[in-house]
């Protein structure tokens, strides 16, 4: 019962990633780009998470903090970028 | 007991996903930039941490790393997003053609002008 949830909950946010994917692609800007990456990664941040519950490792929660942290970097030196401040 | 714990755990986590889901999809329809970081990064802030919150439910021996990551997604993320809505209105992305008002212009002008006031009675 709790798992078929889960795998639900999983397939739901992998087809928002697919969403994403698109306005990543399409994007007239480059900070809509940018937009894109950013509710990607905290999306995947989530999948990342209820990954490591369908392996029961909790190594896969360190992975996900390093990616939040790397992610919200990228985000703030690329927009640092756009805005000739680097 | 411990199985409706994990039962709420896991609606969460569904709700959750429903609500990155909303985002994803704001994020594909809103007409212009800035109406996309208002729908993008606000849902995925909220949908990613009633995800964990599910997680923390059904597996509460991992609370320590869960606890974590919650508090750093609700720290960054809106910093995140504030940088870059700052960026994209410094570079001048164009506004949607609904657009009513542009509060930040009109204050940005008269600041301006005050500017001006002081240094012509400075001179």
């Amino acid at each position: 019962m709790v798992n078929k949830i889960l795998f639900v909950a999983a397939i739901i946010m992998l087809l928002a990633l697919l969403l994403t994917l698109y306005r990543f692609i399409k994007g007239p800007v480059a900070a809509d780009r940018l937009v894109a990456f950013d509710v990607m990664t905290v999306s995947s941040l989530a999948l990342i998470a209820l990954i490591a519950n369908f392996a029961s490792r909790v190594i896969y929660l360190d992975v996900a903090i390093v990616y939040g942290l790397l992610s919200f970097l990228g985000v703030i030196i690329v927009s640092r970028y756009l805005e000739r401040g680097l | 007991m411990d199985n409706m714990l994990e039962i709420l755990g896991a609606i969460l986590v569904l709700l959750g996903s429903i609500f990155l889901f909303l985002g994803a999809l704001g994020l594909v329809r809103m007409p212009d930039l800035f109406n996309r970081i208002q729908a993008g990064t606000k849902a995925s802030t909220l949908g990613t941490f009633l995800s964990l919150i599910g997680l923390l439910l059904i597996t509460p021996e991992w609370w320590g790393k869960l606890i974590l990551l919650m508090i750093f997604i609700l720290i960054t993320n809106p910093v995140s997003s504030h940088v870059l809505a700052r960026a994209a209105h410094f570079i001048g992305v164009p506004l949607a053609d609904k657009t009513v008002t542009d509060k930040y212009k009109q204050e940005e002008k008269t600041l301006s002008i005050n500017d001006e006031i002081k240094n012509d009675t400075h001179d």
